[in-house]
C-alpha cells in the first residue's frame, strides 16, 4: 500500500485543485464530528468519500457546502478561502449538493422542487412587480434538464412523494446537475436503491462528469465506488485516513484502511 | 358559579316605556297578521347552554311551547361574551320566520342592531333576565327587579337582627355591573344606612363565585372581627362567606343573606347556613315570553316596558311584618339541579 | 447511456388521482351535500336572503381562518387568533371613544395586532420555541391586557367608519356587506400569494420538510416571521370587520375563535402536520360550519348537533390526511 501522497492517475494528477479543506474541526458539545481533516477535490474528477458510520463524511461535506460552521479550519475554493453562511452561498459559488435526505419538499411536484430556493419570475411586469412565478417555463426548463439526463419520469406534474426511490434521487441529481457550475456533491445517492435504479444513478453521475463538472461521491458501496471513482478519499474517526486509486489498490485494501486494520 | 352577577338590565323609566308604545304602534302596522298556531315558531336565545339558570328557562320554554302547540328554536351562545353567537342565532332564527325572539343578551349593547333588523322585519324581541342599553331597543323586557330583590334582601337582615348594632360587609359581584349595582344599593336601602356609611366595614369582589367569595369574606373578617351582617350578591359567593365565617368560628353570630334561588342555595337556607335568599324565576320570564309570542302571533298585540317577574323572600325564620316562603315551597320553585 | 426510469402510474389513474387529490375537492361535496340536505328540509335555506346572512356569518372566521391557513401550512399553530382579534376591536374602539381620527384609531389597532403576530413570529423563528407554546402564551397575556385596557367590560364603539364594513350592498338578489367582499378580496389576494408567488411556495416547502427548505437556501427563520406577521395584518382586519358586524369590542368576546378557525381549516383539507392543503378548502370550511349552524336552526334541531357533525368532520378530515401520508 501507498502513502497518501503516493503516485496518482496522471490525468488527475495535472488537473488543478477545485475545493479544497485544511484540518478542518468540528465538535459538538464533546462529540468530535471532524478531528481536522484534509480534503481535495481536482477538476474533471469524480473523487469518492468512503469510511465506516460516524467516520464523519456527511459533517464534511456540509462543511464544504456551508450546511455547518466549522469550530476551525480553512476551506478553499479555487485556491481562494472561502466562508460560506450558507446553502446558498455554497451555490452561488457553483456547488451543487444532493444530501443524504435528498432535501426535497415531498408534497411538491417535481417542478417545483427542481427550482426550490431558485424559483423563476414571469417576465415583464408580472414577475416585477406582482411577483408572479414562470410556473410555465419552470415546467419546460425541469422537463428538458430531465431529458438532458435522459432521465424518464411519468410526468413532471407528479409530487415527488409520488415517485419511487430511484425517481426521487434522479430528480436530486438532476436539480444538481441542472444548476451546478463547479462540481456536484452527493451523500450515498444510491443508498437504499435497488440494482437496476443504483445503475441508472451511476450513469447519471457519469454524465455530469462528461459535463466536465467535478463529482464528490460519498458511499458505502465498495463495487459502485471502484466501478465509477478516479480517486478515494478514505475516512477514518473524523480525519483522513488515505487517498488512493482504484488502480493501486483493492478493496480490501481500502476496507483495511476504513477499519483501521491498515495504514495506508 | 352562577353567573347572575353578570347579567345586566337596566330599569325602564315613562320616557322609555312611551317610546317603546310608539315602537308597538310602528311595529304592529309591519307585523304579518294571523298565522295558525302550529306554524308559530318561537325563538330562544340564552348566553349559555350550561348555566343552570338558563337550562331552566329553556326547559320552561319548550315546556310552554309544547302547552301552547308552537315550535321553540333555542339557541345559546357558546360562552359568556360570545355576542357574535348570538347575533347569528337571531339572524338564523329571522331566516328561519320565527314569530317573536326571547333574548338573554350577553352584552346589553351588542345586539342592538340585528335586534332592530329583527323588528323591522315583524319579530316580536322580548328581553329576558337582562336589559338591553337603551331598554326600549326591544318591545319588552322581562326580568327580575334586581333592586327590589336588593331591598328585600336588606330588609330582612336588618329586620331579622333586631336592635343589634349593625357591622356590614359587603361581597360584590363584578363592580360596574348593572345587577351588582342594583342589588348592592338596593340591599343598603333596605338595611337603612347609606353608601360609605362608617357601618359598612368594607366590600370584596367575587364575580359571584364561590372561592373568591371565601377569600373575600377571610380578608374582611381579619380587618375587622365584629362584622355581623354580610350582603352577597349570590349564593354561590353565599356559600364561600359561610365556609370562611365557619373557620373564623362565626357562622352563628352573623346575619348571611343572598339572592338567586338556585336549589344549593335554597338548600344553604334550609341547612342554616344562609339565613335568608332571594328567589327569582327564569321560568315565568320563559313561559311569559312564549305566551307573549303567541298572543303577538294570534292579535298582533305586543307587550311593553320593563315586567317584574318578581322575586320572592325564602327562609326559614320568618320576621314579623315580612311577606317570606319557607324552604319546603322554595325547593319546589327554585332552579338548577 | 440511456437512463430510464419506467413511469408507474399510467394517466387515467393520475387524472383519477388529480382530482381527488386536489384537497378542496372533498370539502366542496361536503358543503353541497348540505346545502342539498338544508335545501330539502327547508325551502327558506335557499333564499337569497338566508345565504346572504350565511355569508355575513362566515366572514369574521373565514378571514381569522386565512392567516390560521398560513400558519398551519408551516406546521405551526395559532392559538391567539381570537385575542389578537378582540384587542384589535378593543383599541380601534377606545382610541374612538376617545375622540381620535377613526381611520387612525383602525390603522393603529391594526398595527397592534400586526406587532402581536410579529413578536410570536420572533418567539418562534428565533428562539425556536413550539408555536403552540408561544401563541398559548401570546394568548394569556392578552386576555389579561384586554382586561386591563377594557376595564373588565365590554362597550360600545359608534362610529360610522368602523361599523363601514357592515354596510349593506345589493348584488342580484344577495344581501352583503362590505365585510364579505374585503373576504372574498383577502381570499384572492392570499391565494395569489400562496399559489402563484416564490414566498407562497416557500410557505409549503418550509412546512412540508423546513430542513430541506433551509439547504437549498430559503431564509426559514424571516420566512416564518413574515407569515406570523402577515397572520397578525390579517386578524387586525379582522378586528375592523368584526367591529363591522356588532358594533360592540367586547374583552371576553372571540373565545372559541382559535378552534373555530382551526376547525374550517382542517375541514378545508389542509394538514396540521404542514405543507398540505390550501386557502380555498379553508374557505369551504369556514362556509361548511356557516351552514351547519343555519341549517340546523331553520330545520328547527337542537344546534348541539352542530357540534356533534363538526366534531366528525374534523376527525374525518384529520383521518383522511393521516391514511394519505401513511402511504407516500
Ligand atoms: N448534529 C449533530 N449533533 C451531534 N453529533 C453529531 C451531529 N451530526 C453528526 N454528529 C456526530 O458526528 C459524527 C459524524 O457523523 P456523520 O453524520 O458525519 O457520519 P457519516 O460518516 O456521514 O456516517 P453515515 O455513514 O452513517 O452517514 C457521528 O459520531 C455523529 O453522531
Ligand atoms: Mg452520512
Amino acid at each position: 500500500m501507498s502513502d497518501v501522497n503516493s503516485p496518482m492517475a496522471p490525468a488527475t494528477l495535472s488537473a488543478p485543485v477545485v475545493l479544497e479543506a485544511r484540518n478542518v474541526i468540528k465538535t459538538y458539545g464533546h462529540v468530535t464530528a471532524l478531528a481536522g481533516v484534509d480534503f481535495e477535490l481536482r477538476a474533471g474528477e469524480i473523487l469518492a468519500v468512503v469510511g465506516d458510520n460516524g467516520a464523519g463524511k456527511s459533517t464534511l461535506i456540509k462543511a464544504l457546502t456551508g450546511a455547518l460552521h466549522p469550530t476551525s479550519g480553512e476551506i478553499l475554493l479555487d485556491g481562494i478561502p472561502v466562508h460560506f453562511k450558507g446553502p446558498l452561498d455554497a451555490r452561488h459559488a457553483g456547488i451543487e449538493t444532493v444530501y443524504q435526505d435528498l432535501a426535497m419538499a415531498p408534497a411538491l411536484d417535481i417542478a417545483s422542487n427542481l427550482f426550490l430556493g431558485r424559483e423563476l419570475r414571469a417576465p415583464g411586469i408580472l414577475g416585477s412587480v406582482f411577483r408572479r412565478l414562470d410556473k410555465k417555463r419552470m415546467r419546460q426548463e425541469a422537463q428538458r434538464a430531465m431529458s438532458d439526463l435522459k432521465f424518464r419520469l411519468p410526468s413532471i406534474d407528479n409530487a415527488v412523494e409520488a415517485l419511487s426511490g430511484g425517481q426521487r434521487q434522479g430528480v436530486a441529481v438532476a436539480r444538481a446537475a441542472l444548476f451546478a457550475r463547479k462540481l456536484v456533491i452527493m451523500d450515498e445517492p444510491t443508498a437504499a436503491l435497488g440494482v437496476r435504479e443504483t445503475g441508472q444513478v451511476l450513469e447519471l453521475i457519469r454524465s455530469i462528469r462528461e459535463r466536465g463538472l467535478a463529482v464528490v461521491l460519498i458511499s458505502h458501496n465498495m463495487p459502485n465506488v471502484f466501478d465509477i471513482a478516479d480517486r478515494i478519499h478514505i475516512m477514518r474517526l473524523g480525519r483522513r485516513a488515505a487517498v488512493v486509486t482504484p488502480k493501486t489498490h483493492s478493496m480490501n485494501d481500502v476496507v483495511a484502511i476504513m477499519t483501521g486494520a491498515a495504514t495506508a | 358559579m352562577s353567573q347572575n352577577c353578570n347579567r345586566t338590565f337596566v330599569r325602564s323609566n315613562r320616557l322609555k316605556a312611551g317610546a317603546a308604545a310608539l315602537g308597538l304602534i310602528i311595529g304592529a302596522s309591519f307585523g304579518t297578521g294571523q298565522a295558525a298556531a302550529e306554524d308559530v315558531i318561537v325563538g330562544l336565545v340564552t348566553k349559555t347552554e350550561v348555566n343552570p339558570f338558563f337550562a331552566k328557562m329553556r326547559q320552561a320554554a319548550e315546556a310552554r311551547a309544547k302547552e301552547k302547540k308552537v315550535k321553540l328554536i333555542a339557541r345559546a351562545g357558546k360562552f359568556d361574551g360570545d355576542n357574535e353567537g348570538q347575533v347569528a342565532a337571531i339572524e338564523d332564527l329571522i331566516s328561519a320566520g320565527a314569530k317573536g325572539i326571547l333574548v338573554t343578551p350577553n352584552n346589553s349593547s351588542g345586539m342592538l342592531d340585528i335586534i332592530k333588523k329583527a323588528r323591522a322585519a315583524g319579530v316580536l324581541v322580548i328581553a329576558l333576565d337582562t336589559a338591553t342599553d337603551p331598554a326600549d331597543a326591544v318591545d319588552a323586557t322581562f326580568a327580575t327587579d334586581n333592586f327590589e330583590a336588593g331591598v328585600q334582601q336588606g330588609t330582612y337582615a336588618r329586620m331579622a337582627m333586631g336592635d343589634k348594632k349593625a357591622v356590614v360587609a359587603m361581597l360584590d359581584g363584578t363592580p360596574g355591573g348593572t345587577v351588582d349595582t342594583f342589588r348592592h344599593d338596593g340591599y343598603l336601602k333596605g338595611f337603612g344606612i347609606k353608601e360609605g356609611a362608617p357601618s359598612i366595614a368594607g366590600a370584596a369582589i367575587t364575580n359571584g363565585a364561590q372561592d373568591k367569595g371565601q377569600v373575600g369574606m377571610e380578608n374582611l373578617l381579619s380587618k375587622n372581627g365584629d362584622i355581623n351582617a354580610v350582603y352577597t350578591i349570590n349564593e354561590p359567593a353565599a356559600a364561600g362567606a359561610y365556609a370562611a365565617l365557619k373557620s373564623f368560628g362565626k357562622e352563628n353570630d352573623v346575619m348571611l343573606t343572598s339572592i338567586d334561588g338556585g336549589c344549593a342555595g335554597v338548600r344553604d337556607v334550609k341547612d342554616g347556613k344562609i339565613a335568608a335568599t332571594v328567589m327569582q324565576f327564569p321560568y315565568k320570564m320563559a313561559a311569559m315570553g312564549v305566551d307573549a309570542v303567541v298572543e303577538y302571533a294570534a292579535t298582533g298585540k305586543k307587550p311593553s316596558g320593563f315586567v317584574n317577574t318578581g322575586s320572592f323572600l325564602i327562609t326559614d325564620k320568618p320576621v314579623k311584618g315580612l311577606e317570606s316562603k319557607d324552604t319546603a315551597w322554595g325547593l319546589k320553585n327554585c332552579w338548577g339541579d | 447511456m440511456s437512463t430510464v426510469i419506467p413511469s408507474s402510474p399510467d394517466r387515467k389513474a393520475s387524472l383519477k388521482a388529480r382530482i381527488f387529490g386536489t384537497p378542496s375537492v372533498g370539502p366542496f361535496l361536503v358543503l353541497l351535500a348540505f346545502c342539498i340536505i338544508f335545501a330539502l328540509t327547508n325551502p327558506r335555506f335557499l333564499a337569497t336572503h338566508n345565504l346572504s346572512i350565511i355569508l355575513q356569518q362566515t366572514v369574521i372566521i373565514g378571514v381569522l381562518a386565512i392567516g390560521q391557513t398560513l400558519v398551519i401550512l408551516t406546521a405551526g399553530i395559532d392559538l391567539a387568533v381570537g385575542a389578537i382579534c378582540v384587542l384589535g376591536t378593543i383599541i380601534a374602539g377606545k382610541m374612538v371613544n376617545l375622540g381620535y381620527d377613526p381611520v387612525l384609531s383602525m390603522g393603529f389597532a391594526i398595527l397592534v395586532c400586526t406587532a402581536a403576530g410579529l413578536s410570536a413570529g420572533s418567539l418562534i423563528s428565533a428562539l425556536k420555541l413550539p408555536p403552540f407554546i408561544v401563541t398559548l402564551g401570546i394568548l394569556g397575556i392578552l386576555t389579561a391586557a384586554l382586561r386591563l385596557i377594557s376595564s373588565g367590560g365590554a362597550f360600545a364603539v359608534r362610529d360610522p367608519f368602523l361599523a363601514w364594513t357592515g354596510n349593506t350592498m345589493k348584488l342580484g338578489g344577495f344581501v352583503l356587506t362590505y365585510g364579505v367582499l374585503i373576504m372574498f378580496l383577502l381570499y384572492g389576494v392570499v391565494w395569489y400569494l400562496l399559489n402563484e408567488t416564490k414566498w407562497g411556495r416557500h410557505v409549503y416547502a418550509i412546512g412540508n420538510n423546513p430542513e430541506a427548505a433551509r439547504l437549498v437556501g430559503i431564509p426559514v427563520r424571516r420566512h416564518l416571521l413574515s407569515v406570523y406577521l402577515g397572520a397578525g395584518l390579517i386578524y387586525g382586519i379582522g378586528a375592523w370587520l368584526a367591529l363591522g358586524r356588532i358594533p360592540n369590542a367586547d374583552p371576553n368576546a372571540m373565545q372559541t375563535a382559535n378552534l373555530d378557525s382551526i376547525t374550517a381549516v382542517v375541514i378545508g383539507g389542509t394538514s396540521l402536520f404542514g405543507g398540505r392543503g390550501g386557502l380555498i378548502g379553508t374557505l369551504i370550511g369556514a362556509l361548511i360550519v356557516g351552514v351547519l349552524r343555519n341549517g340546523l336552526t331553520l330545520a328547527g334541531i337542537d344546534p348541539l348537533w352542530q357540534d356533534l357533525v363538526t366534531g366528525i368532520l374534523v376527525i374525518v378530515a384529520v383521518a383522511l390526511d393521516q391514511m394519505s401520508r401513511r402511504k407516500n
